[in-house]
């Protein structure tokens, strides 16, 4: 059973970058708007808008 | 109307017939105007026509569309002084400005604005949030002027209001991002703690060398100190704060059963005997941040709607400065008292000041809830926030940013909003004796069990510390209220006050407004009665035109009629327009105005003139009336349901209008309402809802909040149309966020069985304690099983309350209204 020394720390190890994971992902502001992500999926952009805009100077589109 | 005559993107009635139309797909759709138009093909030309396919609410019409220059309106956004005020730099050389945008209903909106707005040159990344009607702007200064991408976002048909970054906003974003960090702290603490637990407990059972039992213990330990002190801190801090008041409240017996239980776990961890309750404690601290969270979600939500306040002050102002001539347009921030300024017709008024100008006419409707505009002399007082109807004028300023009279206005609402619901307060008191009374007995336990045996004094102690936790009994309020607000907010009806649930479910008398509460509010033309030798559509058309010089509500009825040019037109408030089409002098407006071309001065040889009733307009030419327009407001389409559905509720229901005595008659007898009064002023309104509280009943009010916001102030509970006035909507107590009366007797159903769920709620917490209590102090309750009773009893209220963000709601119910921006998220607490 020794090796449950090696393998709580390694789990607590885990926790930690979880949490880290997390705190990183709340300070980013990947929680702040649960709502407009899960529309967003569903409209994705299939076809390109006509090419003859003057102000299509650059590519914004890259989400 | 058929579903043809509606506009296909604003969802106006079409007056124009086929005069505009917009291919999308492989259909021609007719639209309203040239605006919407111009908006709708641009949405097909980028190849964004999905926007109609998700849209679920029709979009607002936009503001008729220009050539390409910017509009000077958002010039003054480019000035530094303003782009430091509203804007804050974020590296690269880049900005990101925060804004409030009107008009966003959907999610298909923000789809929308983010995509095209994505496309201008310069603009980094643009969110907006469908539920806050909030944008985030991240853009390039060089590359492209705010004033271009907001001026780009108008013509789409959402007016952006740029919001200082900072205040209030980031303050409940930083609260909700810490509370969630200190949730997951303890959630997943709590986890890893219980697997270490049951471990343990078998190794009780079934033996555990000592070795492994005592790293077991260490490794709790170590996991469970994060918890208690990073996700139990506010605990702490709550009650640390009440001791220093004097006023012990919840928090006491939590941050004592918290502190007790991990402390004495740590001594009982070192010497490697006794007891530990690592796992009592973290999942403890767990469940109670969950409760915490839940309410802070409500309260936040309730925060944002005072932003709304932010729309009606203006951001800019054109400054007449003493050396040119030519105004100058400047943030507000920039104006200092004495400086003079030029406001258009059509604007707000952007600081308290005196008027310049020889006369002034002035809406402040939403300050003072006189719907009519008011004259203003030279050197009388206009307040910011108000608009300016008449012609430009020129004002003087007084008084600027927090000095004025809005900005005490939103001080009030604010704090108003900030006090916490009374049924909260009362079960606050209720707790803060339940507190005691727990810190008694367990007080009494610990000296009976010293006595009678030490051994188990401090475990059965803590039980009885835990068990009582009076969480449930302040879980059952708040949660039932969140449900029962997330419910509403699906069915179109936005809870902004707490009480007003509570207050909803006692009511017994409703008052409605006529006015853009029964019926729409937007007055057209219904009908057209050609006095002399002119044809309807010519009528129409001459009428069109010189109304199109005019800013008068009336002149919003014409706004879709096309119309030739007119020249000379001159305003003359309360009367009319007098103009020239085709070279030929015509009048409208009131029927004694408009026969004045004539020779023979005002007679009407064709009937009396009845110029009070405001419905008449008339088309005159120099030879006397050519044509009377009937102009009417249409009912809400429901109204009629929604009033009977209120009475077989138990609801008596009153029409009180500033309106004269036939149109109300109209509108009473197409909703069933049998009791009516006309010709209220505000203050009649206010004494009929007086009067009816000195009789014992209860009352809604429910109006357009433009013209009546004190009168909604004065009842019991007030219901604002949405579609009114930015400030009335913020103090009232609920809004209509759709076009239909319908939800309102949802929501009284749903107050009815909030406060029979929140008794519920009540009583089983109460029950349980009771209960509970001797059990714990008997010492037949481990301190683990205190936690499991506690929380047990905790998720039974909630999931009680939680039935009724599940509720189902009246008959014809209502399409979801607003698209569950802030729904889903605590539906599924």
């Amino acid at each position: 059973m020794t090796i449950i020394y090696v393998l709580i720390p390694l789990g607590l190890v885990l926790l930690a970058i979880a949490i880290w994971a997390f705190f990183w992902a709340v300070g980013n502001g990947q929680f702040d708007d649960l709502e407009t992500p899960a529309w967003r999926i569903l409209m994705d952009d299939d076809r390109r808008p006509p090419p003859p805009s003057e102000t299509e100077t650059r590519d914004t589109d890259g989400e | 109307m058929s579903a043809d005559g509606i506009c296909f993107h604003c969802g106006e009635p079409v007056l124009t017939g086929d005069r505009y139309l917009v291919t999308i797909g492989h259909d021609d759709r007719p639209v309203c105007c040239p605006g919407c138009k111009a908006v709708a093909e641009f949405i097909r030309d980028s190849g964004l026509e999905h926007y109609y396919d998700f849209r679920t609410e029709t979009a607002l019409r936009p503001e008729q569309a220009e050539p390409e220059a910017v509009r000077p309106e958002w010039l003054a956004f480019d000035r530094p002084a303003v782009m430091e005020q509203l804007t804050a730099a974020s590296g690269d050389g880049n900005r990101e400005a925060l804004l409030l945008v009107e008009g966003v209903r959907c999610a298909a909106c923000s789809w929308l604005i983010e995509r095209s707005l994505g496309r201008l040159p310069g603009v980094i990344e643009i969110q907006v949030n469908p539920a806050t009607a909030r944008a985030r702007l991240l853009w390039d200064p060089a590359a492209s002027p705010l004033s271009r991408l907001l001026d780009g976002l108008a013509r789409l048909g959402y007016r952006p209001h740029p919001v200082s970054a900072g205040a209030q906003t980031s303050m409940a974003q930083r609260e909700r991002r810490q509370a969630m960090k200190r949730l997951a702290v303890a959630g997943l603490g709590m986890m890893q703690v219980l697997t270490y637990a049951v471990s343990l407990y078998a190794g009780a059972f079934q033996g555990m060398d000592a070795d492994i039992q005592a790293f077991l213990r260490l490794i709790s330990l170590v996991v469970a100190t994060p918890v208690v002190l990073y996700s139990g801190f506010p605990f702490f801090q709550g009650a640390w704060r009440d001791l220093r008041a004097g006023r012990p409240g919840m928090d006491v017996p939590v941050a004592l059963a918290i502190g007790g239980a991990y402390l004495a776990s740590l001594v009982n961890g070192f010497r490697g005997v006794g007891e530990v309750y690592f796992d009592s404690v973290t999942m403890f601290v767990f469940l109670l941040s969950l409760g915490r969270f839940a309410e802070m979600t409500a309260r936040h939500r309730a925060g944002e709607m005072s932003d709304a306040l932010a729309r009606l002050a203006p951001a800019t102002a054109l400054r007449l400065d003493d050396d040119g001539h030519e105004p100058r347009s400047v943030g507000v921030g920039e104006l200092a008292p004495g400086d003079r300024l030029l406001v258009r017709t059509g604007d707000p008024f952007p600081a308290d000041g005196r008027l310049e100008s020889a006369i002034g006419l002035v809406d402040e409707s939403m300050l003072t809830g006189e719907s009519k505009p008011v004259r203003r002399q030279v050197g009388e007082p206009v307040i910011g926030g108000s608009l300016n109807v008449g012609d430009p004028v020129e004002m003087r300023v007084e008084r600027t940013g927090a000095e004025t009279v809005l900005s005490h206005v939103a001080r009030l609402l604010q704090r108003a909003q900030a006090a916490r619901p009374g049924l909260a307060r009362s079960a606050d008191v209720v707790a803060r004796w339940f507190v005691v009374g727990v810190l008694v007995i367990a007080a009494g336990v610990a000296v009976a069990w010293a006595l009678h045996d030490p051994a188990r004094a401090f475990e059965v102690t803590l039980s009885v510390l835990v068990v009582t936790c009076p969480c449930a009994l302040s879980l059952a309020t708040p949660t039932a209220l969140t449900a029962a607000t997330t419910r509403l907010a699906r069915a179109g009806l936005l809870v902004t006050r707490p009480d007003a649930l509570e207050k909803l479910a006692r009511a017994d008398r409703v008052l409605f407004d006529k006015t853009g509460t029964l019926t729409r509010g937007r007055i057209s033309v219904t009908g057209v009665e050609p006095l002399a030798d002119v044809g309807r559509e010519r009528c129409l058309a001459i009428a069109a035109a010189l109304e199109r010089r005019s800013e008068h509500p009336i002149a919003r009825a014409f706004a879709d009629i096309p119309a030739p040019p007119a020249a000379d037109a001159r305003v003359s408030p309360g009367f009319g327009i007098e103009g020239r089409v085709d070279g030929r002098r015509f009048r409208i407006g009131r029927p004694d105005f408009a026969a004045g071309l004539a020779p023979g001065g005002a007679v009407d040889e064709r009937g009396p003139v009845d110029s009070s009733d405001d419905a008449a307009v008339a088309l005159g030419d120099e030879h006397g009336l050519i044509a009377r327009f009937r102009l009417s407001d249409p009912l809400r389409e429901g109204s009629r349901d929604a009033v009977t559905r209120l009475a077989g509720l138990g609801m008596g229901a009153e029409i009180v209008s500033g309106d004269e005595a036939t149109a109300v008659a109209e509108a009473a007898a197409a909703t069933g309402i049998a009791t009516s009064r006309h010709r209220q002023t505000p203050e009649d309104k206010l004494h009929r809802i007086r009067d009816l509280q000195q009789h014992g009943h209860r009352v809604v009010a429910v109006g357009d909040g433009v013209n009546d916001a004190p009168v909604l102030a004065g009842a019991d509970v007030s219901v604002a149309m949405a579609s009114g006035a930015p400030l009335a909507q913020t103090s009232a107590d609920m809004m209509l966020m759709g076009e239909s009366l319908a939800p309102l007797a949802d929501g009284l159903k749903l107050a009815r069985r909030t406060r029979v769920v929140i008794r519920q709620n009540l009583a089983w917490a109460l029950f349980y304690n009771l209960i509970a209590l001797p059990l714990a102090a008997a010492g037949w309750v481990a301190p683990w099983m205190a936690a499991i009773g506690m929380s047990a009893s905790s998720v039974l209220v909630v999931l009680n309350s939680v039935r009724l963000a599940r509720a189902e709601l009246g008959p014809g119910q209502a399409p979801a209204r607003i698209e569950s921006g802030m729904s889903a998220r605590e539906a599924s607490r």
